[in-house]
């Protein structure tokens, strides 16, 4: 049994809190660099050198890259064998939560109740996600969200009979729904299979992967490639203005699923792709 | 690179009418935040016949809520946000004189139609770009609803910011268009 105290969980948060929101992932970089040789649109281009330098200026200056610096969402992997001590465990987490935010000026996003909708001033409460899994570690991963590219994320509940051409369908008709509201280009996030709920849950890990990491099985890695080709050829380019780089990767997780069942999950994401973990 | 426009607010017709999809844009002047929250609030002051916190008349509504400025910073990061929540505020602002807006993603066929009536125009800026949009705000003070922390109305002056016109005021759609140009089937 491992000891981890609360206050070694409310720092390490507070950090990649902050980190996060300001540091964009050198894979994340280089596909929007590889993305200008190849964009055919001079104002898509134009969005992309921009893109690029902000994110530069952004690292350099440690100034959020972007003005909505999310909805803090945790994925932690505990490991059976340590022992949290010193309080409770949620609230270490909403702490570096609320410290990162305030400490590293960054925006406060969080209303307290939907429909009220009077922020609650310190973006917390964080939505979290623990996994129990083997060891003594414990692994926690940050990944802001903001509210354009969230809000263009759909679920589906397919027919068996859909397949995998429904499937296909469904997505690249998401992102032409989409257009310029999240902030292409995108990093698309697709969950199939599962549950409800577990469809957008894989389509929302699957944003964790690095750009340009594939799926392990062939047919998925190759269902991403496609998938990724053809968005591209959407035309919807950079901010939905046109242009030949509409997403930057896409990102397949599948799961078993019911007999009846055909759940598919579109998480978009926006080219500010934050992400950041720390291991205690 | 085409050529860049230098454009000051406030905008009037002759500038809104010379403007054209594609066009890039620098904006010298002044110009306003408000987000969701702060359109309710302008649209139901329209409504009861009641003043605007600001003159809208040829003003430019810039669809954003900034991050906190650091000690020393004017404003913190300040990029677009995605400009179809204002669609049903938005019409009746134009209808009181407002001549621009500037966010991200499309605008409704509400919005185009005011748009076309009353002469104004719709400019892109980068979403996502917040931190490089933000060198060209000079100064930034909060003029109405406080209260509304990021969402304040806030009054901004502006030196080059950048942007693209996306919809002009004959109807022209760069998004429309931009896909009809480079969608492949
Ligand atoms: S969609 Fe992403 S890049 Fe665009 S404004 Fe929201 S958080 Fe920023």
């Amino acid at each position: 049994m491992r000891e981890i105290k609360t206050d070694t969980i409310t720092d390490a948060v507070r950090q990649i809190v902050m980190d996060a929101a300001t540091d964009l992932g050198d894979d994340v970089v280089a596909a929007l660099k590889a993305a200008k040789k190849v964009e055919k649109s001079p104002v898509g281009l134009d969005i992309l050198n921009q893109i690029i330098d902000n994110a530069k200026i952004a690292r350099d200056e440690k100034a959020p890259m972007c003005q909505d610096t999310g909805y803090a969402v945790l994925f932690v992997e505990l490991g059976q064998d340590v022992h949290i001590t010193g309080g409770d465990f949620e609230e270490a987490i909403n702490e570096g939560v609320r410290r990162g935010y305030k400490d590293g000026y960054l925006r406060k996003s969080v209303l307290g109740d939907p429909i009220e909708r009077k922020n609650t001033g310190d973006n917390t409460p964080a939505i979290i996600h623990t996994q129990i899994v083997p060891g003594d570690k414990m692994k926690i991963t940050i990944a802001p969200k903001g509210g354009g590219s969230e809000n263009m994320s759909e679920v589906k509940m397919m027919k068996p009979s859909d397949g995998i051409e429904g499937v296909k369908s469904f997505v690249l008709d998401r992102v032409l729904r989409s257009g310029g509201n999240p902030c292409p280009p995108v990093i698309i996030g697709v969950g199939i299979g599962g549950t409800f709920e577990k469809c957008a849950m894989l389509a929302k890990k699957s944003l964790l992967r690095g750009v340009g990491d594939r799926h392990p099985n062939k047919f998925y890695a190759d269902l991403e490639l496609e998938l990724l080709e053809k968005i591209n050829k959407l035309g919807v380019g950079p901010q939905g203005l046109g242009g030949t780089t509409t997403a930057l990767d896409v990102h397949v997780e599948v799961h078993p699923c019911h007999i009846a069942s055909l759940p598919v999950a579109v998480n978009t994401q926006c080219h500010a792709a934050r992400h950041k973990e720390v291991v205690l | 690179m085409s050529e860049k426009k230098i454009i000051t607010t406030p905008l009037t017709d002759e500038t809104v009418e010379d403007l054209k999809i594609g066009d890039n844009v620098l904006i010298t002047g002044t110009i306003y935040t408000a987000r969701d929250a702060a359109h309710k609030r302008l649209v139901e002051l329209i409504d009861k016949g009641a003043e605007l916190p600001f003159d809208v008349k040829g003003q430019i509504i810039y669809f954003a809520g900034p991050t906190p400025p650091k000690p020393g910073q004017v404003i913190g990061s300040a990029g677009p946000t995605t400009s179809y929540r204002m669609n049903a505020y938005t019409p009746k602002l134009i209808g009181a004189g407002q001549k621009g807006m500037i966010g991200k993603g499309e605008m409704s066929a509400e919005v185009v139609e005011a748009m076309k009536k009353q002469k104004a125009v719709y400019f892109a800026a980068v979403g996502g770009a917040g931190a490089l949009i933000s060198k060209s705000i000079t100064a930034a003070e909060v003029i109405a609803y406080d209260d509304l922390g990021a969402e304040a109305i806030r009054k901004l002056t502006v030196k080059d910011f950048p942007a693209i016109v996306a919809l002009d005021c004959r109807g022209g759609n760069l998004f429309k268009e931009g896909i009809a140009k480079y969608g492949q089937k």
